[in-house]
């Protein structure tokens, strides 16, 4: 899918004449074009759309919640509704047990769950993308101990494995986003390692060897373009994970302790009997927001790998 | 282990063996080679996690409680042995620790056995009950993709996958049990049983599977999102192949195609799946037990957290770990049997 439009083949050892620059010019104006025919099929996708529409809403919230709530809003002895009191003018998503408004306490907790995803996606991908590449790109023992150490994290259970390490490591903001990322990478790892072995056995490779290439130069010029699509719909799948992740930890009171986020609104919510109260705005309103995110991620990641799979919409 | 040397000695598996044992069991150990070394890598990283760390680790025995100046003179003896004599003594029996566990005062495995019996029953019947209904779910609409059921079907499972599992429990405890407006609830607000029922008796088995109800379908409904998922992809694979084909132009009904041929072939990555899936029903199984107050491991774990009382939540890490790594294992095993292909 990468250069339909470009007739000769670009990075082809034949390039002659022109200057490094130019032929780098190429290269870009190749990535440009294809980056724009991504575009355009994106725009055409209407759940891909749909689920980028909520995700700019939301992201849009949790930049702007500083503006319309002053932080005094979450606090509890400045709490000005009753508790548990249903949706009303004042407040459009009821009160919490406390009398805190349920609205503002959503959209500062969007705050730090969209924080938390996207930081431990992050983390996530970049050691995913790392021992993959490197486990693709060095056969042989080294190879072997990523492929081994990638199978041992994939078939541990997930949240026993999290709830040990952030217990093990406290509480706090950068703790939760390492829990996840150090835990969420195995099944990234698999995948690039899978496509690097299918780079790795094409002629271009086998030229930048000849010229003299070492091992970082042909896994960082070479591989890494090449499996960087497969890396970005993979991520924008992660993000959700890590969001619900988040929310779990959260619940179970293993997040940060001295911010707001969707889980621990839950959290909150849980333990101060919600429940038996039937205060459904209560509970009802941060999951919402987590199940819109949560969709509008896997709804991207789906789009993007509709257009990257020439396959077509197997799944 | 047992199905798989019961298929090598049939005559078309046998001639391909190149060394002395046969691709099949080759296959066998290998699998088994593999599940070992999982179990190995558990067990250590169980033990050197909680002593890497910088600072002292009796605190993260002690955190937050009182404690017996004997119980920590005890606990701190056992950890100033050299790394190498612990290690030895935690291989000789992982669940001892020869620590109990801080917060009940009992070695951690009597803690745990009680525990075991709820949990396998909530994780087996929503299991069963997902399996069954989002197979059924898949098969439909993969085999009409793109039609009106497939539509609903996929967008709902979609947005099912899209939820926390236990957010989902509450809002079904809240509308079933407790009621919305006019409503009453109906359903029990937690526990597996009415206190002071006797669970050996009928009327105590009908008492537990009422209470049952709201844990399993709301574990149900979130694992039938991703079986159905699963089979759908899995029978589309399944549509344009050609022995299809050659099914219809024998005359056979579409009904019949699809049930003889097409879903048989499509079965096996879903089964794969249920098992793989084991370990993120762990998961699952943790959250839902704490909101529905059901006594099991998932309850005991999030009891673990509050404390933290470390060798209980290392032996419970140490449990889950294991069932899930047999899990795989009988996963790989029943695959190879199933499906000659993966044994070379």
């Amino acid at each position: 899918m990468s250069a339909p439009t470009v007739p000769a083949a670009p990075q082809g050892p034949e390039i002659e004449g022109p200057t490094p620059s130019s032929a780098r010019a190429i290269v870009w104006t190749r990535r440009r074009t294809a980056a724009s025919t991504f575009v355009r099929r994106f725009a055409r996708s209407r759940s891909g759309m749909l689920g980028l529409f909520v995700l700019v809403f939301f992201v849009l919230v949790a930049l702007t919640a500083p503006y319309f709530f002053p932080r005094t809003v979450l606090d509890v002895t400045q709490a000005t509704g009753q508790p548990f009191s249903p949706p009303s003018l004042e407040f459009p998503l009821g009160t919490d047990d406390s009398g805190l408004s349920v609205l503002a306490l959503v959209c500062w907790g969007a705050r730090i769950s969209l924080l938390v995803g996207l930081a431990a996606t992050v983390l996530s991908m970049l050691i995913g993308t790392t021992v993959g590449i490197s486990a693709g790109h060095y056969r042989g023992f080294g190879g072997g101990v990523l492929d081994r150490v990638t199978d041992w994290f994939l078939v541990i259970p997930y949240l026993p494995l999290a709830i040990v390490l952030a217990t093990v490591l406290g509480r706090s903001l950068l703790n939760i986003i390492i829990v996840i990322g150090v835990t969420s990478w195995p099944g990234t790892a698999r995948l690039i390692r899978a496509q690097t072995l299918s780079v790795e056995g094409r002629p271009y490779l086998e030229r930048a060897k000849a010229l003299g290439a070492g091992n970082v130069h042909q896994m960082s010029r070479h591989v890494l373009p090449n499996v960087m699509p497969l890396v970005l719909a993979n991520t924008t799948l992660a993000v959700s994970i890590s969001i619900l992740s988040e929310t779990t930890l959260s619940f179970l009171g293993l997040g940060d302790p001295d911010n707001v986020s969707w889980g621990s609104i839950l959290e909150q919510g849980f333990s101060s009997g919600a429940i038996s109260q039937g205060a459904w705005w209560y509970l009802g309103s941060p999951g919402v927001c987590v199940v819109l995110v949560v969709l509008a991620f896997n709804l991207i990641g789906r789009a993007i790998e509709e257009i990257l799979d020439p396959r077509g919409d197997a799944h | 282990m047992a199905l798989l040397t019961e298929a090598s000695p049939h005559p078309s598996a046998a001639p391909r063996s190149g060394g002395a044992l046969s691709p099949s069991t080759r296959y066998v150990i290998n699998r088994v080679i593999a599940a070992i070394s999982t179990l190995i890598f558990v067990v250590l990283f169980n033990f050197f996690l909680f002593r890497v760390l910088p600072g002292d680790p009796i605190g993260l025995y002690t955190r937050g409680r009182n404690m017996d100046p004997d119980q920590i003179r005890q606990l701190r003896a056992a950890l100033d042995k050299p790394i190498l004599q612990q290690l030895v003594e935690y291989l000789r029996n992982p669940f001892s620790q020869g620590v109990d566990s801080v917060k009940y005062h009992a070695p951690v495995w009597e803690v745990i056995g009680p525990r075991v019996g709820p949990t396998l029953l909530l994780v087996g019947t929503a299991t069963i009950v997902a399996t069954v209904i989002g197979v059924w779910l898949g098969i439909r609409s993969g085999w009409n993709r793109g039609a009106r059921f497939d539509k609903v079907s996929t967008s709902t499972t979609l947005v099912l996958y899209s939820m926390p599992e236990f957010w989902f429990g509450m809002i079904m405890l809240i509308v079933f049990a407790v009621g919305v407006g006019p409503f009453p609830g109906i359903f029990p607000i937690g526990g597996l049983s009415t206190p002071g029922t006797d669970t050996g008796t009928p009327a105590g088995w009908l008492d537990v599977a009422w209470h049952l109800v709201l844990p399993v379908t709301t574990l149900a409904v979130i694992y039938l999102a991703e079986y159905s998922l699963i089979m759908r992809a899995s029978i589309i694979e399944e549509t344009g192949q050609d022995y299809l084909q050659t099914a219809r132009a024998k005359g056979l009904m579409d009904r019949m195609v699809r049930k003889r041929h097409a879903v048989p072939n499509a079965m096996l990555p879903t089964m794969t799946l249920v098992f793989l899936n084991l370990g993120f029903v762990v998961g699952g199984a943790i959250t839902i037990e704490y909101v529905f107050s059901i006594n099991g491991l998932g309850s005991l774990t999030v009891d673990a957290l509050s404390g933290p009382d470390v060798p209980l939540l290392q032996a419970l890490f140490l449990l889950f770990s294991a069932a899930v790594i047999f899990a795989n294992l009988a996963a790989d095993l029943l695959y190879g049997y199933f499906d000659p292909r993966v044994r070379t």
